[in-house]
């Protein structure tokens, strides 16, 4: 496959999944404002422009931080690059490039994406929690239409390494706004529980928690299913488990002259960390430097993927 | 249901004889169309509309904001040929374009048609179209037109006309193929009522071809596009995908050890046949223009050293320059022995002081062309044109005479068409695609394209105008059970 195919491939289904991320977290971060008793209701929907690394391009363009602001910054504003409609965008964008290796059901499926999100109403917070449900919808539309149409060959392998690379890093970041929450000397509190039930709805682990615990909510068991636990599809253990099952199937020649052997290296490494992992070592070290450690591992995996196939000479 | 505006008698109707009486191959779709409701036409346009957004069948416009895309309008009335017609046009295209291969072969080469006089060695060598890099090369199969697309017109008289021979990338073909899965899709009943001949193997055609234009075997082809920003990017991008070869731009080819290769993401693979869809301008910034960033640096002196192929070949613009446009009818006596099946509108040469004199006499009434313009972009038609731009014009004729073919203007064949007001007849042309490889050949169609604009005569999308499905009607052998061209609804 040509290497600027693969990046866009790649790059397509990154900023995709990283839309449907945004969405996740506004939610929550959403849902968590609107409660009375949250401790400091700013802080909570202050989470994404955190996570996204946004807080100063918000505080040059708005006055000051509200719930009906933040939704338009950081859904609709086509000037911040890290929008939602800017990743639906450039998600569009990259599809177009490449819609000669991508389904048609594929294709007409982004583009209708990017047009209904042009369409999206302005600053309505009536409907806030539809369009995070929109975008989710969109982007679970998308995936399925990649599974069941796409031929499995490398178009399809770059575009899975992509949603799981950038899920990774996405639900890392998720959880370390919270890490503060956790920890040795922590007392857990009541607000809390609200806290982690919105994170684990906002990754769609609610129902999987007491699936897997049969217990009430604590701080610990959360993050050690959204981090180590295998069956928890938006957990980093999964990510990197697809991650290690995906490099092997794209073509990239055969033993030490594999172009993609630094790469599987690092991937290996990766996932073996959490395989082996333990949540009370993990709480030990600090969830916070944790999880800055793994994102800077996903970080490192990302750009020996770039150099290994998309950017090949 | 539909009142059918009647036709200007001026021109030739494809549907419509003047007294509003139905030509016999469009009764079957005249009754449909009656019987059709106007609220059930209107959803079927909304749909074909919303189908084709979705599918993203736009076009760039240059000078239009960055990257902004655009429907090309289609509309929902086919432009039908009878099989007899198609025969006639179809045997008239092989027999042009064979010549005006021919005729690349012979100006690269010996030059015989300019030692016989027929052509004038200025209007071929000193053409800014001719490649002087293409001398004595000596090409697979001696093709160098591939992929030709010829555009027809039918005139008052109701005989074919060839405006223009298109050699060098021809866009288009993938609106025809479009165009049809379309009307199949929303009126299929039409298609089980008519014996319309098919389309849909193009891009079969299409990569025999393009295998053909080398002499590798088992070549690997590529589509080079300058990229997803180009009008016809979409094109592109459909064609590289029906033949399942890869859709490349310049950036993903490099050149080593006099051969082409790709960069992909399991290492290089050497490329053995291009179809580009760039100009030659842009191909190679060491051998053209050095500020092209589309091409691929070094690629002619892999061409010229016969490692890879390239479709179509470099310099074949000379032969579709208007200025060389009167002569084909000359070429094709010259190369076949033949008469020419098929028409060219008389052209005054302006380079011709005579001919400019006649040329400045009449502006009002004709059509004024830059010899190397394409697209409806920097001509005259003189009819509509006002006082300051015949003026203009003018001027411009005298200062460089050379650069300018003039011919009357055309009353194209006009088909009824959805507008506003209901339907009502509006011109077209047709732009049918010619592949020469192992043997000369095409599909049954073409694409039709359609003024929106009561009265115009520009068809060019970047000039607002549609486009039409093209139904060539197979042959009307007996009356057997199996034919079905001709059932009455």
């Amino acid at each position: 496959m040509l290497s600027r195919t693969a990046a866009q491939l790649y790059w397509m289904s990154r900023y995709l999944e990283r839309a449907e991320n945004l969405a996740r977290m506004l939610d929550v971060s959403y849902s968590l404002s609107l409660l009375p008793q949250s401790r400091g209701a700013a802080a909570e929907i202050g989470a994404p422009l955190v996570i996204t690394g946004s807080w100063q391009a918000f505080h040059q363009k708005h006055a000051g931080l509200t719930a009906d602001r933040l939704v338009d910054f950081m859904v609709l504003d086509l000037d911040n690059p890290s929008s939602i409609v800017s990743c639906l965008r450039c998600a569009r964008e990259n599809a177009h490039a490449v819609r000669g290796k991508i389904t048609a059901e594929m294709w007409e499926n982004i583009n209708a994406t990017w047009l209904e999100a042009q369409a999206l109403p302005r600053s309505d917070l009536a409907d806030a929690g539809a369009c995070f449900d929109w975008v989710k919808e969109r982007s679970h539309l998308f995936r399925g239409a990649t599974y069941g149409t796409l031929q499995r060959n490398d178009a399809y392998w770059f575009i899975r390494l992509g949603t799981f690379i950038e899920r990774a890093d996405n639900t890392a970041r998720i959880l370390d706004v919270k890490a503060h929450l956790i920890g040795p000397g922590v007392a857990e509190s009541a607000p809390d529980y609200y806290a982690w039930s919105a994170l684990l709805r906002s990754l769609s682990a609610f129902e999987a928690y007491h699936e897997a615990y049969r217990d009430t909510l604590s701080a610990r068991r959360v993050a050690e299913l959204l981090i180590l636990r295998r069956d928890i599809p938006r957990s980093l253990r999964a990510c990197c488990d697809e991650i290690l099952q995906i490099l092997p199937q794209i073509e990239s020649g055969e033993g030490a002259a594999d172009r993609g052997r630094p790469v599987k290296r690092m991937a290996a490494s990766l996932a073996a960390s959490l395989q082996y992992g333990a949540i009370d070592e993990i709480l030990v070290e600090g969830l916070h430097r944790y999880l800055s450690h793994f994102l800077g591992e996903v970080s490192r995996l990302a750009d020996s993927i770039h150099h290994a196939y998309l950017e090949a000479a | 249901m539909h009142a059918l505006a009647l036709p200007d008698a001026r021109h030739y109707d494809e549907m419509l004889l003047a007294s509003g009486a139905v030509r016999p191959h469009y009764q079957g779709f005249a009754g449909w169309l009656q019987a059709q409701s106007p609220e059930a036409l209107a959803r079927k346009r909304r749909e074909a509309d919303l189908l084709f957004r979705r599918v993203g069948i736009t076009f760039a416009v240059y000078g239009d904001e960055a990257g902004a895309e655009r429907l090309i309008p289609f509309d929902l009335v086919p432009r039908v040929i009878p099989a007899a017609d198609w025969q006639r046009l179809e045997a008239g295209l092989r027999q042009r374009v064979m010549a005006l291969n021919r005729f690349l072969a012979d100006i690269y080469h010996e030059q015989a048609i300019v030692r016989a006089g027929v052509v004038p060695a200025e209007q071929v060598l000193t053409n800014s179209q001719y490649q002087p890099a293409m001398r004595g090369l000596t090409l697979p199969h001696g093709i160098y037109a591939h992929i030709t697309g010829v555009d027809v017109v039918r005139a008052s008289d109701g005989e074919f006309y060839v405006l223009e021979d298109n050699l060098r990338v021809p866009s288009g073909v993938s609106y025809m193929l479009e165009n049809r899965k379309m009307m199949m899709r929303l009126f299929p009943e039409l298609f089980a009522r008519y014996a319309v001949a098919p389309v849909a193997h193009y891009p079969n055609l299409l990569l025999t071809t393009l295998r053909h234009a080398t002499t590798v075997e088992n070549p690997t082809v590529v589509v080079l596009t300058p990229g997803q920003y180009n009008s016809a990017y979409f094109e592109h991008a459909f064609l590289a995908q029906q033949m399942g070869v890869e859709l490349v731009e310049g950036q993903d080819l490099f050149v080593k050890n006099d051969y082409v290769y790709l960069r992909t993401t399991a290492g290089p693979v050497r490329v053995d046949a291009i179809y580009r869809r760039i100009d030659d301008a842009f191909l190679d910034p060491l051998a053209f223009r050095a500020d092209s960033m589309l091409g691929v640096p070094g690629l002619l002196s892999v061409y010229r050293k016969g490692h890879v192929a390239l479709a179509n070949a470099i310099g074949t613009g000379v032969a579709d320059d208007k200025s060389i446009y009167p002569y084909v009818p000359e070429m094709i006596r010259f190369y076949l022995d033949e008469a020419p099946i098929l028409a060219n509108v008389p052209t005054w040469q302006c380079r011709k002081p005579v001919e400019l004199d006649h040329v400045l006499q009449h502006l009002p009434e004709l059509v004024v062309k830059e010899v190397h313009g394409a697209g409806g972009y920097g001509m005259l038609i003189g009819p509509a044109a006002s006082q300051a731009e015949l003026a203009d014009f003018r001027a411009r004729l005298r200062a460089n005479p050379g650069n300018y073919i003039a011919q009357p203007t055309l009353s194209l064949s006009s088909c009824p068409t959805f507008v506003e007001s209901g339907i009502a007849p509006r011109h077209i042309d047709l732009r049918p695609f010619v592949l020469t490889g192992k043997e000369i050949c095409m599909v049954a169609g073409g694409l039709t394209r359609v003024a929106l604009k009561a009265g115009s005569l520009v068809v060019n999308s970047s000039q607002g105008g549609g486009t039409k499905d093209t139904w060539v009607l197979e042959e009307n052998g007996s009356s057997t059970p199996g034919d079905k061209s001709f059932l009455p609804v």
